[in-house]
C-alpha cells in the first residue's frame, strides 16, 4: 500500500484534487461576489465595491463577518442534527467535481457511470435542507424545509429524464466520453453540440436544474417575503455562511453539468502557440460554466417568483410529461438511425 | 487495499445496523439506514457493481429513505417506549436465537466456491446489465413497471383523507 | 482478492440484525426500517455471489429487488399515514382491534 501513496499517479491524483478543490472553493467565494454585482447592475447601482479595488475583497470581508458573528443554537433545537445539516447540505454539492471534466485530463476520476453519480450524489443534497429545516423546531423553518425538499425531489425527475435523451444518443455515462463525442464541428462553422440535438431536453434541464437549486424564480421555499428565511432562518454565523455557500455551490455544479451534457464540455476552436492551446480547453469550459451562471444571476434579476402550488403543478403537469415524450421521440429517432 | 476498505465499510454497515436498533427516536433511525445505505453501495463498489451502487444511492438512499423522513417528520413522532413493552424479555431471548439463526446462515455459506475470479469491470457496467435487462430479462422488467404504478395508485388512494 | 463467504457472512448478520429490529421494535416505521435492513443484506449477497461467479444475473436481480422495496415502502408508509389518522399512535400494540 505504502508503494500506491508514493506513486506517481497518486501523486497526480492528490495534486488534482487539491488544485480542483481549491479552484471550485475559491470560486464559489467569488461567485457570490459576481452574484451581488451583477444584480446591482441590473438594478442601475454600483453593488459593493468599497472593500478592495472594484469590491473584490468583499468575499473575505464577508468570511470574516460571518465568523465572528454570534452562533446561535436554540435550545429546543435538536443539537446534533442541527450542527450537521450545513455539512449535509454542502458536501454533496462538492462531492461532485469529483467526476467533472475540465479538461481532456483534468479530471480526478473518470467513473463509468459519472453521469449517474452526478445524480446520485445531488439527490442526498435533499437532506441538509429538511434535517436543518426540521432540527431548528420552529414552524417557519419547518414549512420551509419540506416545501424546499418537496420541490427537490419533484424535479429531480424531469432533470434525470431529461438526460435520457443525451445518454441515448452518446451510449456512454461517462462524462468524459460524453465531452469528447461533442468535439468537431458540422457544416464547418455549426459545433456539434448536444444542445442542436435535443434542444427540448435542454430547456427541460435549465429549468429544472433552477428549482433543484432553489433559485428564483422558483425559491419560494427560502424567500424573505414569504417564509421569513426559509429553512435556514434559525442557523447564524458560520452555519448559515455554508447553506449559503452550498446553495452556490450546487448552482455551479448544475451550470457544469449542463455545459459538460448539452454545450460541449471543453470542446472549442483551439488556435496560438501551444502554452495556449494546453490551455484553451480549460478557458472554454469555465467560460461555457461562467455564461451559464451568469443566466442563473440574471434570471434571479429579473423574474418574479412562482408561487408554491403552480411551481409544483408546473413540475409534475407539464415539465414531466415533456421530459417523457421527448425520451420517446428520441427514442424513436435513435432507433431510425436519424440520430 | 482491499480488505481495509472492505473492513472499512463492514464496520459501518454493521454499527449503523445496530445503531438502528439501538435509538429511541425513529428519525435517528432512518438517518443511520441512510449511513448504513451508503455503506452497502461502497461494499457493491468493491464487487465489481458499481452501476448498482450509484442506482442504490440514488434511489434507496435518495428517494425511498427521503420518504421515511417525510413521514417521520409529517407524523411528528415522539420517542419510542413512552408505555411498558410487555414482551421486555424477548430481547433476551432473542440475542440467543439469532446468534443461532447467523450461525445457521453463515454455516451453509461458509464453503461458498467462487468460480474464477475474474476481475473483468465489465460485469457491473450499465452496458451488462442493461444488455441482460432488456434482453433476458424482459418481462420481469415490464411487470415492475406494472408494480410501480399498482403502488402509485395504492399510496395515493390509502394515504388520501377522505375517498 | 477477499473471498466471496466474506461478504456472505456480512450479509447473514445484517439480515439477523434486520430480523431483530422486525421483532423487537414496536414503532411501525423502525418495522419498516428493518424490513429495508433485511433486504439490503440480500441485496449484497446476491451481488456477491453475481461477482463471485462472473455472471450479471444477481446484479439484474437486485435491481428488481429495489424495484420491490420502493413500492413496498410507498404503499407501506401509506398504510402507516392512514393508521395513525385513526389512532394517533405508531404503537404496533395499539392496532390490536382484531385480536380476540
Amino acid at each position: 500500500m505504502t508503494g500506491y501513496l508514493t506513486s506517481t499517479t497518486f501523486l497526480v491524483l492528490l495534486t488534482k484534487m487539491v488544485v480542483i478543490f481549491g479552484v471550485v472553493l475559491t470560486s464559489l467565494a467569488y461567485v457570490t461576489l459576481l452574484e451581488r454585482k451583477v444584480m446591482a447592475w441590473i438594478q442601475m447601482r454600483p453593488g459593493p465595491n468599497r472593500v478592495g479595488p472594484l469590491g473584490l475583497l468583499q468575499p473575505l470581508a464577508d468570511g470574516l463577518k460571518f465568523l465572528f458573528k454570534e452562533d446561535i443554537i436554540p435550545t429546543s433545537a435538536n443539537k446534533i442534527i442541527y450542527i450537521a445539516s450545513p455539512a449535509i447540505s454542502l458536501i454533496p454539492a462538492l462531492l461532485v467535481f469529483a467526476v467533472i471534466p475540465f479538461g481532456p485530463d483534468l479530471q480526478i476520476t473518470d467513473l463509468n457511470v459519472g453521469l449517474l453519480f452526478i445524480f446520485a450524489v445531488t439527490s442526498l443534497g435533499v437532506y441538509g435542507i429538511v434535517l436543518g429545516g426540521w432540527a431548528s423546531n420552529s414552524k417557519y423553518p419547518l414549512m420551509g424545509g419540506l416545501r424546499a425538499s418537496a420541490q427537490m425531489i419533484s424535479y429531480e425527475l424531469s432533470l434525470t429524464l431529461s438526460v435520457i435523451g443525451v445518454l441515448m444518443i452518446a451510449n456512454t455515462l461517462s462524462l468524459q466520453e460524453l465531452t469528447e463525442l461533442q468535439g468537431g464541428v458540422w457544416f464547418g462553422f455549426v459545433p456539434r453540440w448536444n444542445v442542436f440535438l435535443q434542444p427540448v431536453a435542454f430547456c427541460i434541464f435549465v429549468v429544472s436544474a433552477i428549482a433543484e437549486t432553489n433559485r428564483l424564480p422558483f425559491d419560494l421555499a427560502e424567500a424573505e417575503q414569504e417564509l421569513v428565511g426559509g429553512w435556514h432562518t434559525e442557523f447564524s454565523s458560520m452555519k448559515f455562511a455554508m447553506f449559503f455557500l452550498a446553495e452556490y455551490a450546487n448552482m455551479i455544479t448544475a451550470s457544469s453539468v449542463a455545459t459538460i451534457l448539452f454545450l460541449g464540455g471543453w470542446n472549442g476552436p483551439s488556435f496560438g502557440p501551444w502554452w495556449v492551446e494546453m490551455a484553451l480547453p480549460t478557458l472554454w469550459f469555465l467560460t461555457k460554466v461562467l455564461g451559464f451562471i451568469l443566466f442563473y444571476m440574471i434570471l434571479r434579476a429579473t423574474l418574479p417568483r412562482i408561487r408554491y402550488d403552480q411551481l409544483m403543478a408546473f413540475g409534475w403537469k407539464v415539465l414531466l410529461l415533456l421530459a417523457l415524450a421527448n425520451v420517446v421521440v428520441t427514442s424513436l429517432l435513435v432507433a431510425v438511425g436519424v440520430l | 487495499m482491499t480488505e481495509i476498505v472492505f473492513f472499512l465499510f463492514g464496520a459501518i454497515a454493521l454499527g449503523s445496523a445496530i445503531n438502528i436498533l439501538v435509538q429511541k427516536h425513529v428519525l435517528y433511525s432512518a438517518l443511520s439506514m441512510i449511513v448504513m445505505l451508503g455503506s452497502i453501495a461502497g461494499l457493491f463498489v468493491l464487487l465489481h457493481a458499481e452501476m448498482l451502487a450509484v442506482v442504490q444511492i440514488l434511489v434507496y438512499a435518495g428517494a425511498i429513505m427521503v420518504l421515511f423522513v417525510f413521514v417521520i417528520m409529517l407524523l411528528n413522532v415522539g420517542r419510542e417506549g413512552e408505555s411498558p413493552d410487555p414482551l421486555r424479555w424477548l430481547k433476551f431471548v432473542g440475542i440467543p436465537a439469532g446468534l443461532f439463526l447467523l450461525s445457521l446462515l453463515s454455516s451453509s455459506v461458509w464453503h461458498a466456491e467462487s468460480g474464477p475470479q475474474t476481475a473483468s469491470t465489465f460485469i457491473g457496467s450499465p452496458e451488462a446489465i442493461g444488455s441482460s435487462l432488456f434482453t433476458d430479462y424482459l418481462l420481469p422488467f415490464e411487470a415492475t413497471s406494472v408494480l410501480i404504478l399498482i403502488a402509485i395508485v395504492g399510496a395515493l388512494v390509502l394515504a388520501k383523507r377522505e375517498l | 482478492m477477499i473471498p466471496i463467504t466474506w461478504y456472505l457472512i456480512l450479509g447473514a448478520m445484517l439480515f439477523v440484525i434486520g430480523v431483530f429490529g422486525f421483532f423487537l421494535k414496536r414503532n411501525i416505521i423502525a418495522l419498516l426500517l428493518s424490513i429495508e435492513i433485511m433486504l439490503n443484506a440480500v441485496n449484497l449477497t446476491f451481488v456477491a455471489f453475481s461477482s463471485g461467479s462472473g455472471v450479471v444475473d444477481g446484479q439484474v436481480f437486485v435491481f428488481f429487488i429495489m424495484v420491490v422495496a420502493a413500492a413496498e415502502v410507498a404503499v407501506g408508509l401509506a398504510l402507516v399515514i392512514a393508521l395513525f389518522r385513526n389512532r394517533e399512535s405508531l404503537d404496533v400494540d395499539s392496532a390490536s382491534l382484531m385480536k380476540w
